[in-house]
């Protein structure tokens, strides 16, 4: 830094600079490769935890390759097909050869598969004619259509037609709610079969409402133990961070025990007459299951940055303004609560992109209406396992989850975070 | 101990105590009266309880026990907000994320002041501490020294009668500390406003205030102005505690007269003004400034006299400090005035040294 | 490129699906479902197994996810599971996948004890090629007695009534088995119910039956909920699997009664994965744990079926308080009145489908 100071000043010839910036680049190249190779485990371990899985993420939500892949022929003859009326015998024929060498390699169910998440019916139509093989014979067109109706059905022939790209849109097509139709036009589907998008709405919403909750909630229990002695704040801070040391599935189920219609707080409500033994109210399986179980996860993540934030916050601030005049709660409104405002920050933030993502609470006490999208996600990940619709998800989770973060930093700025 | 000074009391301290655990007085019995336009200086030793009754006087602190009164009227139950109180703090507790503008405008604004008047006083209060220009920057960008007079604008800008200051200067270095020192002092002489001014820093105590509370264990020892405090100490901490002293510990042997006759531990008799002993064969202190000893005096200069030898002599441009052993002390510290007579003393020389009774006071244990 | 993709993808998945087993050689993994089935397929097969061939068998609990992880080892070319439990549904599309073996029936399994080949001793039409079925299970409803005073339901009209049957039902969170009571519930014919599901008019008819009781569902997702709900008096009526209220009943002395009509039945067997480690042991293991006797054995210890007709005659008493199973079998002919056979076929076609449209309903 000084040596280019003095660069500037014009004091040394140039092949002197030269010769400065030689000596000084070999006196920090040591410190250089021990830094790096400080860093270098944990770049490492991102790059393959975490960069990796998500960039696998992004290819599989467009990659296609099943249908190409496992009726090679069948995706060649039809390139040339003109998807005016059915195809001619030379199709056919490659369908039929398909069929049977994919019967043999057993691949021909993972094409199947592919084909009937975007038309049901397409497995059994291949599966069907592929446990019937030998029944195949020339004319292939007579012998198939004769084998399975379906196959004299030209819809089903666009769609085989559509998936032999092996780049894809059309899981992003279901992600948005939409279909494409044998024509090929993309439309929303009907109103009544129509999920994702309501899924990433109210997962946005009540993602919002467990942050707000979390500050209110998570606010005063900050303040009182930034401003008790240390002692005193450690012991508390226990019992702040208790949820952490709780297995998530104990804590959700005493939440099960506590909220249920027979539960802990609906016999209180009733033994104390306020509400009728029959008019329980259903505090769980539905949204405010999710908001409460969640809130309570996930306040320690807001109460952290909180305290740590509040701690740096010297008394003589509110003491300063009381003095200057200030009633209680003018001093903590105007002069407390915005140098509080990147703890706030920080642990929004944190709570919010955490809560975005979760699904094992919402699975357990959310009911129907208490699901988020992560439900959906890992619905596709282990039960239709549907990858690529996962993955497409998943990729319009991680881009949310970015615009939101960028409409924050824009808003609020980043500086004002602190995490400590 | 109270000298009540002038008319009636502004701020009294009325049998004041506190304590924080029900078992140690951090406070005990602390009686003050502070006249109106004062600036009073309550000094002492971290722990000495100079600041909590400073809070308790704010308001951020109760009294465990007596009354404290403002302007005749007891201020016990009064919220901190309403006592009109301005008080500068040991950090400035400027608000970070307000400019120095609204840091000022900010007790205006809760008194709801139209705005005009509230930019009016700010303008006023800004220029009055020379920061006219920097009412748009943040609290952040300011120097030490201009932060804190930010902190003392802000204090005054709602012209309070009391001014409280909680070691305002601490964090300063030793030349900007100085002249902060004059600048407080001169804003203080010409508003008018009663200072209680909290400090460790005695040279600041003597430079700043009219009267000096000099506190230690939960009391005042002496309440004087500055002279009298440095002249006339009345026990033996303050002597100790204010400037420099020399401490000979002895017994009382005769007095009469208010003079005592002192036997010294090393057997020596020294003669001393009889100030705060308890009488003939107690233990006693004796105080005496190292600039009233003289060295070589001249026959009955001085009514005591011994000889000392010179252990360390140091040469500090004004005055030459000499550290000697005499009558068994050998901490005995003489402050020299730098005339050229007094060149050529030596480390081991024997000379005799003397110093007259009205400037050796006997003292408590 | 795509290889590395696939190898991510596969460590990935492979890690929190699987698990990580250690393998040594003289032990197999066996995944099920946990609980008390697992529990009696220790007791039936694996201690009896071990006992005899001295190779250790490690449960894992994954079946819930056992497509998937199946999956996951196929594309990391690398598999720690060797006997996979799976529901025939399950096994149909991991067989058409190439995921797991192929099995000679004949020579891979054992006769049945009178001599009848496999194939002809086990249920009819359930040896599809890579499946071997070990029990009969069925979802079906039970109620709490203390539920209903006077008339209690003894029908899946009954279920959906909820003017005569006041309380909450609790349902699975999955369109099998609640689309066919729903049009049971609205009068179709029990032989009937999957061609009308095949249209969709009858899927519209269905949701529109359940739309009659949805305000009134707790849906549950795992097998050990619904005895809970109904023992907390949380729900009156619950749909649940035979052998959970089984136990309740027998076990934990629950008040609870099954409603054996409309019961989906269904099958549940091994599979041997592809990638199976140890593929000689796992064999062994398929074909122990399929003889007649293993499977009669099974019956001890939960309240399903065998999958061998020759079977039936040995199943004897429960093994801690000696009830007689035979009563609470869902194959005993007082039973099977009027069960329903869940179609695997018709699921593997249109199950992407219609759970896409009951999420959407249930999100509604």
């Amino acid at each position: 830094m000084s040596i280019s100071v003095e660069a500037n000043k014009g004091e040394l010839a140039p092949e002197e600079q030269k010769r400065l910036k030689a000596d000084l680049h070999r006196s920090l190249r040591r410190n250089k490769i021990r830094a790096s190779m400080l860093v270098a485990p944990l770049v490492i371990f991102i790059i393959v935890t975490f960069v990796a899985p998500i960039g696998n993420m992004l290819y599989r939500s467009v990659d296609d390759p099943l249908v190409n892949e496992f009726m090679p022929q069948t995706t060649a003859a039809l390139e040339n097909w003109d998807e005016q009326q059915l195809p001619d015998e030379a199709i056919y024929a490659a369908l039929a050869q398909d069929i049977i060498e994919g019967r043999k390699a057993k691949t021909i169910g993972k094409a199947a598969k592919r084909l009937n998440y975007e038309k049901s019916g397409m497995r059994s139509l291949i599966m069907g004619t592929s446990r019937k093989h030998k029944k195949l014979q020339a004319p292939y067109k007579e012998s198939l259509v004769d084998i399975k109706k379906g196959w004299g059905d030209i819809d089903n022939w666009k769609v085989i037609k559509r998936l032999g790209a092996s780049i894809t849109a059309s899981y992003y097509i279901n992600a948005f709610d939409m279909e494409t139709s044998p024509e090929g036009e993309v439309s929303f589907v009907d109103p009544k079969e129509q999920i994702y998008l309501k899924l990433f709405w109210r997962t946005i919403w009540m993602s919002m409402l467990i942050t707000g909750m979390t500050v209110l909630l998570g606010y005063p229990v900050s303040y009182l133990l930034a401003s008790l002695p240390l002692k005193t704040a450690n012991v508390l801070m226990i019992l702040v961070l208790l949820p952490f040391w709780t297995s998530l599935l104990v804590r959700t189920s005493s939440w099960i025990a506590m909220l249920q219609a027979q539960g802990i707080l609906n016999d209180l409500l009733v033994w104390f007459g306020i509400i009728a033994d029959e008019a329980r109210i259903q505090m769980i399986y539905n949204a405010i299951g999710t908001v409460v179980a969640m809130t309570h996860i996930l306040l320690p993540f807001m109460i952290l940055p909180l305290y740590s934030v509040m701690k740096t916050v010297p008394p003589s601030y509110l003491r300063a303004a009381r003095s200057l005049g200030a009633t209680p709660w003018t001093a903590f409104w105007q002069v407390y609560l915005p140098q509080t405002v990147p703890g706030i920050s920080a642990g929004a933030i944190l709570v919010f992109i955490l809560s975005i993502g979760y699904y094992i609470t919402p699975a357990l006490v959310g009911g129907q209406s208490g699901q988020f999208i992560g439900n959906l996600i890992a619905y596709h990940m282990q039960g239709s396992l549907n990858w690529g619709l996962a993955a497409a998800l998943g990729v319009m989770l991680l881009v949310l989850v970015l615009g939101i973060y960028g409409v924050y930093n824009r808003v609020v700025g980043t500086n004002s975070v602190k995490l400590g | 101990m109270a000298n009540p000074a002038s008319s009636e009391a502004y701020v009294r301290f009325d049998g004041v105590q506190k304590s924080y655990d029900g078992v140690n007085l951090v406070v005990k019995d602390l009686n003050v009266d502070i006249p109106r336009g004062e600036f009073l200086t309550m000094l002492g030793p971290s722990g000495s309880g100079k600041t909590t009754s400073l809070m308790m006087l704010a308001g951020f602190e109760t009294a465990t026990h007596g009354d404290i009164y403002l302007n005749g009227r007891s201020i016990n139950n009064v919220a901190p907000h309403k006592r009109g109180i301005g008080m500068v703090f040991q950090n400035y507790a400027l608000f970070p994320h307000m400019t120095v503008a609204e840091n000022l405008a900010f007790p205006l604004q809760v008194r709801k002041m139209s705005k005009a008047d509230v930019e009016e006083k700010v303008q006023r209060a800004l220029d009055m501490v020379e920061l006219g220009e920097f009412g748009n920057r943040r609290p952040a960008q300011l120097s030490g020294g201009q932060q804190q007079r930010v902190a003392v604008a802000r204090a005054l800008v709602f012209e309070p009668d009391l001014v409280l200051m909680d070691e305002p200067l601490g964090a300063l270095d030793k030349n900007l500390r100085e002249q902060m020192q004059y600048e407080i002092k001169h804003i203080h002489e010409r508003l008018g406003v009663t200072v209680v001014y909290v400090t460790h820093d005695q040279s600041e105590a003597l430079t700043m205030s009219n009267r000096v509370a000099v506190f230690e264990d939960g009391r005042i020892q002496q309440l004087a102005p500055p002279v009298e405090l440095y002249e006339k100490p009345e026990n033996a901490f303050v002597a100790q505690f204010i400037g420099e002293n020399n401490k000979l510990t002895g017994k009382v042997d005769a007095l009469a007269d208010g003079i005592c006759e002192v036997v010294l531990d090393s057997g020596d008799r020294v003669k001393a003004l009889d100030i705060n002993t308890d009488g003939a064969g107690t233990a006693t202190t004796l105080s005496l400034r190292p600039e009233r000893v003289f060295l070589n005096p001249t026959e009955g200069q001085c009514q005591n006299m011994f000889s000392g030898k010179a252990e360390e002599v140091i040469y500090l441009g004004d005055h030459i400090r000499v550290r000697m052993n005499v009558c068994g002390h050998n901490d005995f510290i003489v402050k020299v005035p730098n005339s050229s007579d007094k060149k050529g003393l030596a480390e081991g020389d024997t000379i005799p040294v003397g110093w007259s009774i009205d400037d050796c006071r006997a003292l408590d244990a | 490129m795509k290889k590395t993709l696939k190898l991510t993808t596969a460590l990935v998945l492979g890690s929190f699906v699987a698990g990580a087993a250690a393998q040594a050689a003289d032990s197999i993994t066996v995944v099920s479902w946990g609980g008390a089935y697992t529990a009696s397929q220790r007791g039936a097969y694996s201690d009896p197994f071990t006992a005899k061939t001295g190779i250790t068998v490690l449960d894992e609990d994954k079946s819930g996810n056992g497509l998937a992880g199946m999956r996951a080892q196929a594309e990391a070319g690398n598999g720690t599971w060797d006997v996979v439990d799976i529901l025939e549904g399950g096994a149909l599309t991991a067989c058409d996948e190439g995921l797991v073996e192929e099995i000679d029936y004949n020579n891979d399994l054992d006769k049945g004890a009178d001599g009848s080949m496999p194939l002809d001793d086990f249920v009819d039409g359930s040896l599809s090629g890579c499946f071997v079925p070990t029990i009969v299970y069925a979802t079906l409803f039970a109620y709490n007695n203390t539920a209903f005073s006077g008339d209690a339901p003894k029908t899946i009209a009954d279920v959906f009534d909820l003017e005569k049957f006041p309380g909450k039902r609790a349902l699975e969170k999955i369109p099998g088995a609640n689309l066919e009571w729903a049009l049971v519930a609205d009068g179709v014919p029990y032989d009937e119910v999957y061609d009308v599901l095949d249209t969709p008019e009858g899927v519209d008819r269905a949701f529109a039956k359940l739309d009659t009781i949805k305000d009134s569902v707790v849906w549950w997702d795992a097998g050990a909920q619904p005895p809970q709900l109904l023992a907390d008096g949380e729900v009156t009526i619950a749909s649940a699997y035979n052998g959970r209220i089984f136990n309740a009943q027998v076990v934990e002395n629950q008040p609870f009664t099954i409603i054996w009509d409309g019961q989906m039945f269904e099958l549940d067997g091994w599979v041997i994965p592809k990638n199976a480690p140890n593929k000689k042991a796992a064999m062994d293991y398929l074909r122990f744990s399929t003889t007649t006797q293993a499977l009669a054995d099974q019956a001890k210890y939960i309240s399903y079926g065998p999958a061998r007709k020759s079977s039936a005659p040995l199943i004897s008493t429960h093994i801690s308080t000696g009830v007689d199973m035979n009563p609470h079998m869902p194959t005993n002919p007082e039973n099977f009145k009027t069960p329903i056979k869940k179609d695997a076929g018709f699921w593997a076609d249109n199950g992407d489908d219609l759970s896409e449209r009951f999420n959407a309903w249930l999100a509604q």
